[in-house]
C-alpha cells in the first residue's frame, strides 16, 4: 500500500495559514510556507515575530491553533496521523542543542534509529558512525555532551537529525548559543549538507550565511510574514519599513 | 543504685546465653524482613515512577485527582492503613494474609512518597529533553523511559535512597500485625528469654543493614551539594 | 455497598465511640506538639553545637544522627519501652514517645540544618567577620538566618513525616488516637472507630501536606 508521502509532491513542506495563540498573545496570525525539494529556505525577524513558533509548528512540537501543515504531501495536522511516524521524516536541530547528557555522542545519535526505526543495535551504531564522521566528529562516539565544546554539540546535534535520513531539517537558532569563534563548524556542516541536497527550514541571525546559502529569505514581523524573495533582493531592496529597520539594526548600519 | 551496675545491663541487654538461645528467631524474622523489602521497594519505587509520570502528562482532570490520591497517602499514618486493612476487610470476609495487607499498606504509602520526589526529578529535566526527544520520533512513553527518567532519578538519587532507608524502617510497623518478620520475632524472643537482649539484636541487625546506607546517603547528599 | 457503610462507616457506632476518639485525638495533638517543639529546637541545638567544630563532640552529634537515622523509631521506642524498667527506670508511655520521636525530629532536624547552614556561601562569613562579627554573631545574625530560609521546605517534610510516627505510640499503649480505635474496634467488631481515626489523622495531617506543596514552592532551594 503507497503512503500518502509516496505520492509525488511539489512541496516537501507545506502551511498553510497557521495561527497559533498561546493564552490571549497571538504569535501567528495567518501564515503561509512552502519549502520545495532541496531548497533552502531561511527566516529572519526580530525576536518575538514568531518564527520560531512558526518552525516548530512544522513539526507539531507546536500544535497550530488553526491551518494545515503537509509534510510531503500528507497533512499531518488532521487526526489520526501517527506523529511520531512523521517527525522520524523531519529533521529537528534546537538552540540550546538539547542532546542527551546521560548519553555519548553514539547514544545520543543512534537512540531514535533503535527506538523508533527499530535496527538493531550495531546496524544502528553504524549508521549513527556514519552520520557522526559526516559532522566531522567520527573520533568523538564516545564522548559525553559535557566533554564536548558548544560547536561540537550542535554538530552532534545534527548527526543525530541526519541520522534518521529525513525530509527535511528545521534548524531553530542553531549558532545563538555558541561562543562566535565555534559558530563556523556548525555553519560549515549546514553548508556541506545544503550541497548534499538536503532541503532545509533554518531560523537564524547569520545574516551572512543566509545571504549566500539560502534560496529564499522569509521576514517576519508581528506573526506575519511582512517580505520574501531571494536573498539578493531581501538584503540589497528592502522595501518594507519594518524590514529596513530589523536589518539596520543588525548590521548596524 | 543498681540500674548503673554493669552486671544488670549485662544481663538484661547482652545477654550471651539469651541470644545463643533464640538466635534462630531473629535469623528467621531477618528473613522475612529482607523478603518484605526485596517486594515492597520495587512495587513503592515502580507505583511512584508509574503516579510521576502519569502527572507529567499533564492530562485534564487526572492531576487535580493524583494530588489528592498522593497527598492522602502521605497523611495517613502507614500503621492506621495496615491495620484498616488487616483488620478492616475481614469483616466482610475477605481473608487478607499479613503478607499481602502488608504489600497493599505500603505500596500506596511509599510508593506516594517516591512519586512525589521523582516527579521532582522529572521537573529538574529542561523541557527541550523532551522536545529534542520527540522531535526525531520517539513516543512520549518511550522518551519518557530512554531520555528522561534517566536523567531525572539520577538528580534525586539521595532524595531515592532516603526514601528507601525511610520504608526499609517502616517495614518493621508489620509486627503490629503480626507478620513474622525481625521486630516481630524480637518480641516473640523477648517473651522467652524474658530480657532485652533480643531487643538489642534487632536494632544491631538493622544498623548492619541501614548503617552503609545512611553513610553513602551522606555521601551523596555532599556530592549533589558541592555539583551545584 | 450497604454492608461497606455498616461495616466502616456505621453512624451510630461512630455516635457511641466519638467521645473516647476525640479524647484519644486530643493526646494526639498532645503529643505531636511536643514533639515538634522540642524535636526542633534539640535538632537546631545540634546543630549550632556542630558549627564550632570541637571534634570529638561532632562525633557524638553524627554518632547519635546516625543511630536515629538507621533505626526504625518502632524498635527504639519499644526497647525503652520494654527494656528500661530492666535496669530499674519507670517511665510512663507518654513519656518515652515524646522522648523518642523528638530524638528521631532532632536527629533529622540537626542534618537539615547542618546542610543549610553548611550551604550559606562562604563569603557572607567573610563579609562578616571583616565587619568585625565574632565567630558566634557570624553565626546568628548572617548564617543561620539565610539557612533556616533553605531549611523549610525539607523541614516541613520530615517534620510532618515524623509526626505521624505518633500512630506508634500505640504499639506501646499511649491512649492516642489510634489505640482508642483499636480498643473500640474490638469492642464494636466494627471498624467505624478506626474510620474515624483515619478521618482525624487525614484532619491534622491533609491540611499540612497540602500547605508543604504551596511551602516547598514558597521557598524552593535556589539551584
Amino acid at each position: 500500500m503507497a503512503h500518502a508521502h509516496d505520492i509525488a509532491s511539489k512541496f516537501v513542506v507545506e502551511a498553510y495559514d497557521i495561527h497559533k495563540s498561546f493564552g490571549d498573545f497571538e504569535a501567528l496570525k495567518g501564515v503561509n510556507l512552502t519549502v520545495a525539494p532541496q531548497e533552502l529556505v531561511f527566516i529572519i525577524g526580530p525576536s518575538g515575530s514568531g518564527k520560531s513558533t512558526m518552525l516548530r509548528c512544522c513539526n507539531l512540537l507546536e500544535q497550530p491553533s488553526r491551518g494545515q501543515v503537509k509534510i510531503t504531501g500528507e497533512e499531518i495536522t488532521s487526526r489520526g496521523v501517527d506523529i511520531n511516524e512523521v517527525r522520524q521524516r523531519i529533521g529537528m536541530v534546537f538552540q540550546q542543542f538539547n542532546l542527551y547528557p546521560h548519553m555519548s555522542a553514539l547514544g545520543n545519535v543512534s537512540l531514535a534509529l533503535r527506538k523508533v526505526k527499530k535496527m538493531a543495535r550495531s546496524e544502528a551504531e553504524d549508521r549513527a558512525h556514519a552520520a557522526l564522521k559526516r559532522v566531522g566528529l567520527a573520533d568523538k562516539a564516545g564522548n559525553h555532551p559535557t566533554e564536548l565544546s558548544g560547536g561540537q554539540q550542535q554538530r552532534v546535534a545534527i548527526a543525530r537529525a541526519i541520522a534518521m535520513e529525513p525530509d527535511v531539517i528545521l534548524f531553530d537558532e542553531p549558532t545563538s548559543a555558541l561562543d562566535p569563534e565555534l559558530v563556523g563548524s556548525v555553519l560549515e556542516v549546514m553548508r556541506e549538507l545544503r550541497e548534499s541536497g538536503m532541503t532545509m527550514v533554518v531560523v537564524s541571525h547569520e545574516m551572512r550565511f543566509a545571504r549566500d546559502a539560502a534560496d529564499r529569505v522569509i521576514f517576519m514581523d508581528g506573526g506575519l510574514i511582512v517580505e520574501e524573495g531571494t536573498p539578493e533582493r531581501i538584503f540589497t531592496d528592502p522595501r518594507s519599513d519594518r524590514l529596513k529597520s530589523f536589518l539596520h539594526s543588525v548590521t548596524g548600519h | 543504685m543498681d540500674m548503673l551496675d554493669w552486671e544488670v545491663i549485662k544481663f538484661s541487654f547482652f545477654n550471651a546465653d539469651s541470644l545463643r538461645e533464640i538466635y534462630p528467631l531473629l535469623l528467621s524474622g531477618w528473613g522475612m524482613t529482607i523478603k518484605l523489602c526485596l517486594a515492597v521497594v520495587p512495587l513503592g519505587f515502580l507505583f511512584g515512577v508509574f503516579l510521576a509520570t502519569l502527572h507529567s502528562f499533564r492530562v485534564p482532570g487526572i492531576n487535580g485527582f493524583l494530588v489528592v490520591f498522593v497527598d492522602f497517602f502521605r497523611s495517613i499514618p502507614p500503621l492506621v492503613l495496615l491495620i484498616y486493612v488487616t483488620y478492616g476487610l475481614p469483616f466482610f470476609g475477605w481473608d487478607v494474609p499479613p503478607f499481602a495487607a502488608v504489600l497493599v499498606a505500603f505500596t500506596f504509602n511509599s510508593g506516594s512518597y517516591y512519586g512525589e520526589i521523582v516527579r521532582a526529578g522529572i521537573e529538574s529535566i529542561p523541557a527541550g529533553q523532551m522536545e529534542a526527544a520527540r522531535s526525531t520520533g520517539l513516543s512520549r512513553i518511550q522518551a519518557m523511559i530512554y531520555v528522561i527518567l534517566p536523567q531525572a532519578l539520577r538528580n534525586v538519587a539521595p532524595d531515592l535512597t532516603s526514601n528507601t532507608i525511610e520504608l526499609i524502617k517502616a517495614t518493621s510497623i508489620a509486627s503490629v500485625v503480626a507478620l513474622p518478620e525481625l521486630l516481630r520475632m524480637g518480641r516473640v524472643a523477648q517473651g522467652l528469654v524474658y530480657n532485652a537482649t533480643p531487643l538489642i539484636a534487632v536494632a544491631a541487625i538493622y544498623l548492619l543493614m541501614l548503617w552503609p546506607m545512611v553513610r553513602l546517603l551522606s555521601r551523596l547528599e555532599r556530592r549533589m551539594m558541592s555539583a551545584r | 455497598m450497604e454492608r461497606f457503610l455498616d461495616q466502616f462507616f456505621n453512624l451510630e457506632v461512630m455516635a457511641r465511640y466519638l467521645p473516647d476518639v476525640a479524647a484519644g485525638f486530643v493526646v494526639t495533638i498532645q503529643l505531636a506538639l511536643s514533639v515538634i517543639v522540642t524535636g526542633l529546637l534539640l535538632g537546631l541545638l545540634l546543630a549550632v553545637i556542630r558549627a564550632f567544630q570541637i571534634r570529638p563532640v561532632n562525633w557524638l552529634i553524627i554518632l547519635f544522627v546516625d543511630l536515629y537515622r538507621a533505626l526504625p523509631p518502632l524498635v527504639i521506642l519499644i526497647i525503652f519501652y520494654f527494656g528500661l524498667p530492666f535496669i530499674g527506670i519507670t517511665m510512663s508511655a507518654f513519656v518515652i514517645a515524646w522522648i523518642v520521636l523528638a530524638s528521631v525530629l532532632a536527629a533529622f532536624a540537626e542534618e537539615i540544618y547542618w546542610a543549610g547552614i553548611t550551604s550559606v556561601n562562604k563569603g557572607q562569613w567573610e563579609a562578616a567577620r571583616s565587619t568585625g562579627l565574632g565567630f558566634t554573631g557570624t553565626l546568628f545574625y548572617v548564617v543561620i538566618p539565610q539557612a533556616i530560609r533553605m531549611t523549610i521546605p525539607p523541614l516541613t517534610n520530615r517534620t510532618i513525616a515524623i509526626t505521624k510516627n505518633t500512630a506508634l505510640a500505640s504499639v506501646v499503649t499511649v491512649e492516642e488516637m489510634l489505640t482508642v480505635a483499636q480498643t473500640s474496634l474490638a469492642y464494636a467488631a466494627n471498624t467505624s472507630p478506626l474510620t474515624m481515626a483515619a478521618i482525624g489523622y487525614l484532619l491534622i495531617f491533609f491540611p499540612l501536606t497540602m500547605a508543604s506543596r504551596w511551602v516547598e514552592t514558597r521557598y524552593a532551594w535556589k539551584r
